[in-house]
């Protein structure tokens, strides 16, 4: 297959971004900064990050729409208003998560933002459930542009005034330029910001916007340091398809309606994890020293049984320190509990500790 | 001391009398990005040439460091392991990685000189 490219690719080249093929697209994985100095921007200052590459899948229907949408999907739609959004998942029969998603209602439907490496196989997934009259769309003409950092409000409001009034985890559509946009108050990093789908025709103009507001770019490198920091998951990496949400500690987002009520797929396996807890379970992890221990580092008990492995494991700039998450039997994931971490070969110490290691400062 | 040389996997050695310093050059810095964690080996430790003998890691991804030159360590740098961001700094001088007793100078008479390393990196872009 061809490699895709988004439709900032020659902006990113012109900014000096390295590339590094992501499912299935060119992206930037660090510009000229490098990935601490742009991962200390965004938590500082603020910073943009292309996510074009993502799915914007938009639906439309009438209530049956919603109906088809929750077979799949274990959120509460019914009672989600108009431009409230939600993260939540596709799950399959196992109640194994297929994607982790955000979904916003719109005035016609939903708007559901899918993993770039998922997004083709979750709109086939969706599509078993959806009827006749239900009308989608991947749209490809859109741009999605993160913007992330304590300055990002002060500096959009200046552009688009009335989303400084967005509260987390809303949107709105505004007028940029004579051309609709739609902005939400969410984010990837544990910081305050916002993400903007826009055509790919004006997409260019916003980006020269918020560079001449010191608004530095962001590469993946320092977007997988941020989401880490933020003790959020990575699809493909902490999640996965024989991953279900109470493994994950992600039941939180299943809406308790539904996990009463049912009717998703999954949920005969997941209502009993729920009443009796899962063998393993996501678990934040702190090396003590600055050993790094990244994705498939084994996990031992202080009494050398392994007990688990590491998903994600970086060096967090912010923490200034190694930090990760993983998979443990769920006796050992007990905040501070010593564990040992395999790394070349050696054992080093470390402790489950809490999630996110860094604290965030939404707007709510 | 000697002139550095230089090896094909981007050290460098200098040579003091049958002491030999390693370290990494300022292009595999530049390659490597912001370094976060440095392992080096202790003094007493055996390296064969092109074996590892250092563990280098930046926020992508960790790397080995061979050593280009065979012999015993001598000294591996702790300094580097307690501030592995001065590794970015200054490669090339103070952030050497270790210190070894070489067995035969014909090996690092063997390795590049700065003008050949350049060419090597001009001709071997990442």
């Amino acid at each position: 297959m061809e490699v895709q490219k988004t439709a900032l690719y020659n902006y990113h080249k012109n900014l000096g971004a390295k590339f590094v093929p992501f499912a299935g697209y060119e992206m930037p994985i660090q510009y000229k900064d490098g990935i601490v100095k742009e991962h200390i921007s965004t938590r500082t200052h603020a910073g943009f990050f292309d996510v074009s590459h993502m799915g914007q899948f938009f639906l439309e229907g009438d209530e049956t729409l919603i109906e088809s949408l929750e077979k799949i999907i274990p959120a509460d739609l019914k009672n989600l208003k108009v431009n409230h959004s939600k993260y939540s998942f596709l799950l399959n029969n196992e109640g194994g998560i297929i994607d982790d998603l955000i979904i916003t209602r719109t005035e016609k439907g939903f708007c559901i933002i899918l993993n770039a490496a998922c997004k083709e196989n979750d709109i086939k997934q969706i599509s078993q459930f959806l009827k006749k009259n239900h009308k989608h769309l991947l749209n490809n003409d859109l741009s999605l542009i993160a913007l992330q950092g304590p300055k990002s409000v002060a500096i959009l409001e200046k552009l688009i005034p009335g989303v400084a009034n967005l509260k987390f985890m809303t949107g709105n559509n505004f007028k940029y330029e004579g051309e609709n946009l739609y902005v939400t108050r969410s984010g990837y990093t544990g910081e305050d910001g916002f993400e903007i789908s826009i055509s790919n025709t004006k997409v260019e103009n916003l980006i020269d916007y918020l560079i001449s507001n010191e608004v530095k770019p962001i590469g993946l490198g320092a977007r997988d340091t941020l989401r880490l920091e933020a003790g959020l998951c990575l699809y493909g990496h902490d999640l996965n398809e024989k991953i279900n949400p109470v493994e994950a500690n992600l039941k939180w987002a299943i809406a308790k309606k539904r996990k009463e009520g049912g009717g998703f797929n999954g949920w005969e396996k997941i209502k009993n994890l729920l009443a009796n807890g899962s063998e393993k379970i996501r678990v934040g992890i702190k090396p003590d020293g600055k050993v790094i221990a990244r994705e498939n580092t084994k996990i031992f008990s202080s009494d050398n049984n392994e007990i688990g492995f590491v998903t994600s494991g970086t060096f967090g700039p912010s923490v200034n320190a190694p930090v990760a998450m993983g998979y443990v039997k769920s006796e050992f994931s007990e905040i501070g509990t010593a564990i040992q971490l395999e790394v070349r070969g050696k054992k080093y110490g470390g402790k489950i500790s809490e999630l996110p290691f860094y604290k965030k400062s939404y707007v709510k | 001391m000697s002139e550095k040389k230089f090896s094909k996997k981007h050290e460098w050695v200098s040579l003091d009398g049958d002491v030999a310093t390693v370290g990494i050059t300022k292009h595999a810095t530049e390659m490597l990005g912001d370094i976060v964690f440095v392992e080096v080996p202790d003094a007493g430790k055996a390296v064969e040439k092109e074996g590892q003998a250092a563990v280098v890691e930046s926020t992508k991804a960790a790397s080995d460091v061979y050593s280009p030159i065979s012999g015993e360590i001598t000294e591996g740098n702790k300094a580097i392991a307690d501030d592995p961001g001065s590794v970015n700094s200054d490669p090339e001088g103070a952030s050497w990685f270790f210190k070894l007793k070489i067995k035969d100078k014909g090996e690092y008479d063997s390795l590049m000189s700065k003008d050949e390393y350049d060419k090597f990196c001009k001709e071997n872009p990442s």
